[in-house]
């Protein structure tokens, strides 16, 4: 008889595997892609392709060069790159988006070691580096193409996101709520359908990758404060990047914590920094920096709210 | 509150497979250990006869186990070997004459009140035969009486394949119900709790129909999520109570013992024969015909996997035990022991680990894991020396069920992690004590 194996129990393991987390997640990811090229055109799908394509390769040269495994096919790079993507809007020269993306898989991902090590969002914090770094293109916001005068997109004339109509006060900018939960309107690729993003976030709740306590605190606390504020609640949660935030960036494994309650801490912390950018800060939007910022306090956070081993008192 | 579980494919092919006698193997290589505790003494030697049921390994110390033969013929060898575990084991190699002559020291305990109930079961060479193998009359040695508000049967077989517990409900319902008499009259306890995973819908229901005739045992169905059959979980599922660290069930008014355990105490008071044979499920996607037998302790996996049609492809891997908590044999020609309740031989697909990459921070494994433990946290802290840390964690309370391995969609061995990480904070402990004895003097 040939060897064999002697290994540690379990000797059964569940399907889930980084991959098909990761697989899961494009899956969801995916009626926002739509979405965004039926509401910016054809621009869209090649700056998100861009950016898969460059996060992609810079997480396979990277490692190569570092003689790290080759981590390229679980997927995760893909996903940083859409989110990345859909951070965007869709006028951004192409130039720009590869640097973008090089900045989230080399700077915040492998430098910290890759995959899982990472403390902060690759997306979110390269959005921020771009928004620093190429403060003009990145507000330039296009409006919804017109598909019976041009396909590609992006030459149409510049328009306002909905969040900063709001903060000028230009109500003759400020869609009305149907449109906002289509998204037809200016904004980054990914964030401005409603409907599309929550379709992935609900698919995700289904499928048992996400639980529903941080995109819940977070969305909850938004509109509370909204409500106590007395902002206009339901024009606030289908704005800006919140629910895209929410569901997508908030509830990465690696930059958030891993308790039911952490996350709850982590979602209220998240709907608290963006209400206080959204209403009194000097930006329209906060959801990327608020993200950002809870990541920073995620390793505090786990501390607290560390779930306690079942010892039923101790007993010597 | 909840305790957390995973679901586990079940895989309980042979729940209709009634068991079969294997034919009588031509030797069997009895381990003077198949208990936890102290080995037993062997008191045979080679070239001696012995009978089936014969004496052939007595106690060394309170816990530890009497041995007895499983066939009838000469001993051969009496020589240490490598066990599974890695360990050496003094083993007793008996060649049968095929004619399986019961020995004439078997005949029926006198057993009258709650000491002559110890003194048989301890004759008997009992030992928890849900797989941990603990000798049960140390269990039963409850100084107490008063202490023991129920006892708990445990009956969940959780683990996927094994089907030997429920086919001791089906088949020895009765034996089981005899061993909680003997019980109920000697232990003066006033209340049975049987414990069943709802996916073994005809043993609740033989269970049931025989408790109906009874006014103190309860049959508790339970959700078919693992480790329901682990000690502390059944108790807190029936009971409602937890067993706090480094306690046990009976200080919280339990005494758990396993079905199969008990059906065999209540065997052994009729006839007096001890354990000498066991009833296996043999499966896995190596075997030919999976099936449930009952074979001599002793017998060599491979005179058992013959018994279920041999192998259909070349197996890879097998186990003592079901998938979960199973332990991986180095080769076919171990034996049977006393605590093996499934002999499970998977092909390279079933058997081959996925690839282990990094860890993802996902949480799945604190977030499954029913004592609340964070596995990735000990990890940490096991590379990292820090046996506070673990002291902290409380990496002790691990039961090493494999739930955090399972869920983990890295496949990180974090069952090996915590098992290391628990001699690590023994040894701490260790040192620990030393130092302040030696600061105290």
């Amino acid at each position: 008889m040939a060897k064999l194996i002697s290994n540690v129990s379990p000797h059964f393991s569940g399907k889930r595997t980084t991959q098909n987390i990761m697989l899961d997640v494009i899956i969801a990811l995916m009626p926002a892609a739509v979405a965004s090229v039926i509401i910016f055109g054809l621009r869209a799908l090649v700056v998100e392709v861009v950016c898969v394509a460059t996060c992609v390769a810079s997480e396979f040269l990277f490692e190569k060069l570092c003689k790290r495994d080759c981590t390229v096919f679980d997927l995760s790079a893909v996903v940083t790159g859409l989110l990345l993507a859909f951070n965007l809007p869709v006028s951004i020269p192409i130039w720009q988006a590869v640097i973008g993306s090089i900045a989230a898989i080399i700077v915040v991902k492998q430098l910290f070691g890759g995959i899982g090590q990472n403390f902060a969002n690759p997306a979110i914090t390269a959005r921020i580096i771009m928004l620093v770094a190429f403060a003009g293109s990145m507000s330039n916001w296009s409006k919804p193409v017109d598909w019976s005068r041009s396909v590609y997109g992006a030459d149409a004339v510049s328009g306002a996101t909905p969040l900063a109509a709001a903060a000028k006060g230009q109500t003759e900018f400020m869609p009305d709520y149907l449109t906002l939960f289509l998204g037809h309107h200016g904004g980054c690729l990914g964030e401005t359908c409603a409907l599309a993003i929550i379709l992935g976030g609900l698919y995700l709740l289904v499928r048992g990758i996400i639980s529903w306590h941080t995109p819940v605190a977070f969305i909850a606390t938004v509109a509370i404060m909204s409500l106590i504020c007395g902002k206009d609640v339901l024009y606030q949660l289908l704005s800006g990047g919140l629910l895209l935030g929410a569901f997508f960036m908030a509830t990465d494994y690696a930059t958030t914590p891993s308790t039911k309650w952490g996350k709850i801490v982590f979602g209220i912390g998240c709907g608290l920094v963006t209400i206080l950018i959204r209403f009194w800060g000097n930006l329209p939007e906060g959801v990327s920096y608020s993200i950002l910022l809870m990541n920073i306090l995620t390793p505090y956070i786990s501390k607290l709210t560390q779930q306690k081993p079942l010892t039923g008192g101790v007993k010597v | 509150m909840k305790l957390h579980g995973i679901k586990v494919p079940h895989k309980k092919n042979t729940a209709n497979c009634e068991p079969v006698r294997i034919p009588i193997p031509k030797t069997v290589t009895i381990p003077m250990s198949m208990h936890i505790g102290k080995p037993a003494k062997p008191i045979v030697k080679k070239g001696d006869t012995v009978k089936v049921g014969q004496l052939i390994g007595e106690p060394d110390g309170f816990v530890s186990s009497t041995i007895h033969s499983s066939v009838s013929g000469k001993v051969t060898k009496v020589d240490d070997m490598i066990s599974s575990m890695g360990m050496k084991i003094q083993c007793i190699t008996i060649e049968s004459d095929g004619q399986q002559t019961l020995s004439e020291e078997v005949k029926a305990p006198k057993v009258t009140d709650f000491e002559s109930l110890k003194t048989a079961v301890k004759a008997s060479g009992v030992v928890g035969l849900g797989g941990a193998g603990f000798p049960t009359f140390v269990k039963l040695s409850v100084k107490d009486l008063e202490k023991v508000e129920a006892v708990v049967i445990n009956a969940a077989e959780c683990e996927p394949y094994i089907t030997s517990d429920t086919r001791t409900m089906m088949d020895n319902g009765d034996y089981v119900f005899k061993g909680i008499d003997a019980l109920r009259k000697y232990m003066k306890v006033k209340r049975f709790i049987i414990g069943i995973e709802n996916n073994k819908k005809d043993a609740i229901a033989k269970m049931q129909e025989l408790a109906s005739k009874t006014k103190d045992v309860e049959v508790h169905v339970l959700p078919s999520i693992y480790p329901q059959g682990g000690e502390k979980v059944l108790v807190f599922n029936t009971m409602g109570r937890v067993i706090p660290k480094g306690a046990l069930p009976l200080d919280v008014g339990a005494v758990v013992i396993n079905v199969t355990t008990l059906a065999f105490i209540g065997h052994y008071l009729e006839d007096g024969i001890p354990l000498v044979e066991k009833c296996i499920t043999v499966d896995g996607s190596a075997i030919k015909e999976p099936k449930n037998v009952i074979a001599p302790i002793g017998t060599s996996i491979a005179d058992l996997i013959e018994a279920a049609g041999g192998y259909k492809t070349e197996p890879k891997k097998i186990l003592y035990g079901g998938p979960m908590m199973g332990i991986a044999v180095p080769s076919d020609a171990e034996p049977v022991l006393k605590n093996t309740n499934a002999i499970i031989a998977m092909d390279e697909k079933e058997a081959m680990p996925k690839k282990t990459t990094a860890c993802i921070g996902c949480g799945a494994c604190l977030n499954h894991c029913p004592f609340r433990l964070d596995p990735r946290a000990i990890a940490k802290a096991y590379q990292l020396d820090r046996g506070e840390d673990l002291e902290k964690l409380c990496v002790d309370l691990c039961m090493e069920c494999g739930c955090c391995s399972f869920v983990c969609p890295a496949n990180r061995p974090l069952v090996q992690t915590n098992k290391l990480a628990k001699i690590k904070l023994r040894a701490y402990q260790t040192k620990k004590k030393a130092e302040a004895e030696k600061e105290g003097k």
